[in-house]
């Protein structure tokens, strides 16, 4: 007994089992190596992807071609969107954070399926070569969008069918995720975690899993479709043989709109771990927000024919889909009062985390507000294909999704490493990022209210002020992010240790060593109270 | 120093989640299923009386009957009868086969009419045939290959039961492989009807 004890103390990161170095980590079935090892990986396509993103705002700096022709800006586009999309944002803090901490926070040594987690990465890298060989090969890098719409990606003549297989496999690859914590959910919270004593962002992973379940399939069959198009010559979707384009455009949102709440539940889910601990105070409306979690998952099944208000679908199916676009956005409000609410009277620390989190909170509501613009049908019309489309995407997935993966990433980088970071320079690559943000996708909107089309490389003189101010955010944006990335690298090689709960939280992650031991738990904890239960300082 | 898990819950619930799935995935193609059929009734009834009804009775039947099998040989391992459990599985795999060998023939015949996505013959159908038959090779398609896979977890199930790894005790495997042929089993049940029986 003495002597696992001993072994039991050795942090994860030393826990090295085999010679060669690296297969510790491509051999691992430990949960926080494989949430690692998705971290390193989306890192890596982060970069490329956001340097496909600067390229594009460097070419609309000035009208007419400024550094790469037409053609290839639509294959940046494409590849930019098919990264961010699919090998980034829908994996992203699920597949990281979920990793690392789900296991943690309810009390388990490890997910349901250890060997089925590390076999969905290298699933997940499977699809991502796939992803980069489609760029490079013989045919020029597919210029579908990351939509892949019918009949353009039935036609094109790039590699659109390495692309669509990438994008099959990673679902594939999210599929498996999902069920491994739906049913580590279910079977391994600890003795004494009811469902309503689980912190929130096991919550959020369980609404995420179900929608990763049960949409993604419906998506992989579609790729199945369109991939059979181009080879078999079965033309569901070509009005020639009978087919009909816009069914694929009802199959593909079916899921993507879902997907949607792949990337955001999990974020919400992180800042919900965050506000409590900064402002010393339970969360305020627990059940509500464990709750909405899963009624986003529910509802935001039905939305989808929002994105095809112009493609005359019947009057009624749009106003449905409009009706129902309203709904979905109550239960993401009611977080954003909650989070607020949890902040009101506490004793507020304004440490990096929090101020990503805030900066999470407002950047969300932007993006969410407009996507009601989008949502209402007469306005949806007058703005439809602009880019106060991709300014309100971007608000979301990175004002929403990216912000709150920064803001966990500054949460629990002492837990994951046992280092600490430079605080003060985390606060000024926050507020460049913060600026920067703004500063690249607000003009978006303003030249998007005046008709400036998505997906264009070129463009009137009148829209050149906001597109010069945007690639001027982009610059900022990146320069931001840039010292962040520094500041975790310096951090992770010769940061000051780490204490075991640097930020005073509640929740079992803040109660074992950082770096976690390989099982995490000495013994299993019981429960007896609800998360987020804060004790004064007298009776602790 | 494992942390492997023997939950047998949980691994029964895994395969149940994987089965959803599944089942959406098909649900995709059932969807497209009944738009076109709305859209094509006509050419939907006139392309299913091209189908051999006889060979798609004779496969359900055959289906049937292996769904059947497969239960009884989980049942034989839960009472510790392992010779009788093998016998089972075998039995199940060679209607699986036929299964198989009856389909080949039933595309091979549709080959030899020319009745294939992009023949001519095809081509001058009407446009409700067409559809038909493009959702009648991919969705028997997608159907076999999934026979194809229920088989190689048979087989695993069948070298598990044989060296003792599968037993009274632990079944879980052969159990989840057994669930996994009846999800087979339950698509070709509505699949038959759409296909053959619409005419
Ligand atoms: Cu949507």
């Amino acid at each position: 007994m003495e002597s696992t004890q001993a072994t039991n103390h050795v942090s994860y990161l030393q826990h090295k089992p085999h010679k060669i170095g690296i297969l510790n980590w491509i051999l691992s079935t430990d949960h926080k190596r494989i949430g690692l090892l998705y971290l390193y990986s989306i890192m890596v396509f982060f970069i490329v992807a956001a340097f496909l993103g600067l390229l594009m705002r460097i070419e609309k700096f000035a009208p007419g071609e400024t550094i790469m022709d037409a053609q290839t800006y639509n294959g940046v586009f494409t590849v930019h969107g098919i990264i961010m999309i699919f090998i980034i944002v829908i994996p992203g803090l699920a597949a990281v954070f979920g990793n690392f901490f789900l296991p943690i926070l309810i009390g388990a040594k490890d997910v349901a399926f250890p060997k089925l987690n590390l076999f969905s990465w290298y699933i997940y890298i499977a699809g991502a070569i796939l992803a980069l060989i489609s760029q490079f090969a013989s045919g020029g890098a597919p210029d579908t969008g990351w939509t892949f719409y019918v009949p353009y990606s039935a036609d094109s003549s790039t590699n659109v069918i390495w692309a669509l297989t990438a994008a099959f496999i990673l679902g594939f690859s999210s599929i498996l995720t999902g069920l491994n914590f739906i049913v580590t959910i279910h079977r391994l919270r600890a003795p004494g975690m009811s469902w309503f004593r689980m912190p929130l962002f096991p919550w959020s992973i369980y609404a995420t899993s179900w929608i990763q379940v049960l949409a993604t399939p419906i998506v992989g069959i579609t790729l199945l479709m369109v991939i059979a198009e181009r080879t078999l010559n079965i033309g569901f979707f070509d009005p020639a043989l009978g087919g009909d384009p816009i069914l694929f455009q009802h199959l593909f949102w079916i899921y993507s709109h879902p997907a949607v709440y792949i990337m955001i539940l999990p974020a919400m889910g992180v800042v919900t771990e965050i506000f409590p601990t900064f402002s010393q105070k339970p969360i305020f409306g627990y059940s509500a927000i464990a709750l909405s979690s899963v009624a986003i998952a529910a509802v935001g099944y039905f939305v989808w024919g929002h994105h095809m208000f112009t493609t005359g679908i019947s009057y009624w199916s749009r106003w449905f889909f409009s009706f129902l676009t309203f709904i979905v956005a109550v239960p993401s409000a009611i977080k954003v009062f909650n989070w607020i609410s949890t902040m009101y009277g506490g004793s507020i620390d304004l440490k990096p985390p929090l101020l990503w989190a805030i900066g999470f909170i407002f950047l969300f509501m932007i993006g969410g507000l407009t996507g009601l613009v989008l949502g209402a049908l007469a306005t949806n019309v007058h703005v439809h294909d602009t880019t106060f489309v991709v300014a309100h995407f971007h608000y979301i997935i990175f004002g929403g999704m990216g912000f709150a993966f920064f803001a966990g990433l500054h949460y629990w980088f002492p837990k994951m490493f046992g280092k600490m970071y430079n605080i003060k320079l985390a606060n000024i690559s926050f507020i460049i990022t913060f600026i920067g943000f703004n500063v690249l996708y607000f003009p978006l909107f303003i030249i998007g209210l005046q008709g400036m089309p998505r997906r264009y490389f070129d463009y009137f003189p009148e829209y050149q002020y906001g597109h010069v101010i945007s690639t001027i955010g982009a610059f900022i944006l990146i320069i931001g992010i840039f010292i962040m990335l520094f500041n975790f690298f310096r951090g992770a090689r010769k940061g000051e240790i780490a204490p075991a709960n640097p930020w005073k939280g509640v929740t079992l992650d803040w109660q074992i060593e950082s770096p976690p031991t390989l099982l995490n738990f000495d013994e299993i904890p019981v429960i007896t109270e609800k998360p987020y239960t804060f004790k004064k300082e007298e009776e602790a | 120093m494992s942390h492997e898990f023997n939950d047998d819950v949980g691994k029964k619930m895994g395969m149940w989640i994987f089965i959803f799935t599944e089942l959406f995935l098909f649900g995709g193609l059932f969807l497209v299923y009944a738009v076109f059929r709305a859209n094509y009734t006509e050419g939907f009834h006139s392309a299913a009386a091209d189908l051999d009804a006889f060979v798609g009775t004779l496969n359900t039947v055959i289906l049937l009957a292996s769904s059947a099998t497969v239960a009884m040989s989980i049942t034989a391992v839960q009472k510790g009868n392992n010779k009788l459990a093998l016998r089972f599985i075998i039995v199940t795999v060679i209607l699986a086969l036929a299964f198989m060998v009856n389909k080949y023939f039933e595309w091979g015949h549709k080959f030899d009419l020319k009745l294939y996505p992009g023949s001519e013959i095809m081509e001058q159908l009407g446009k409700g045939e067409i559809l038909f038959f493009g959702l009648y090779y991919m969705m028997t398609g997608l159907h076999a290959l999934h026979v194809i896979i229920g088989v190689v977890l048979l087989m695993i199930s069948y070298f598990k039961v044989k060296n003792g790894t599968v037993n009274s005790q632990k079944f879980i495997f052969l159990e989840n492989s057994g669930l996994y042929w009846h999800l087979v089993d339950f698509i070709w049940i509505f699949l038959f009807p759409l296909m053959y029986l619409v005419t």
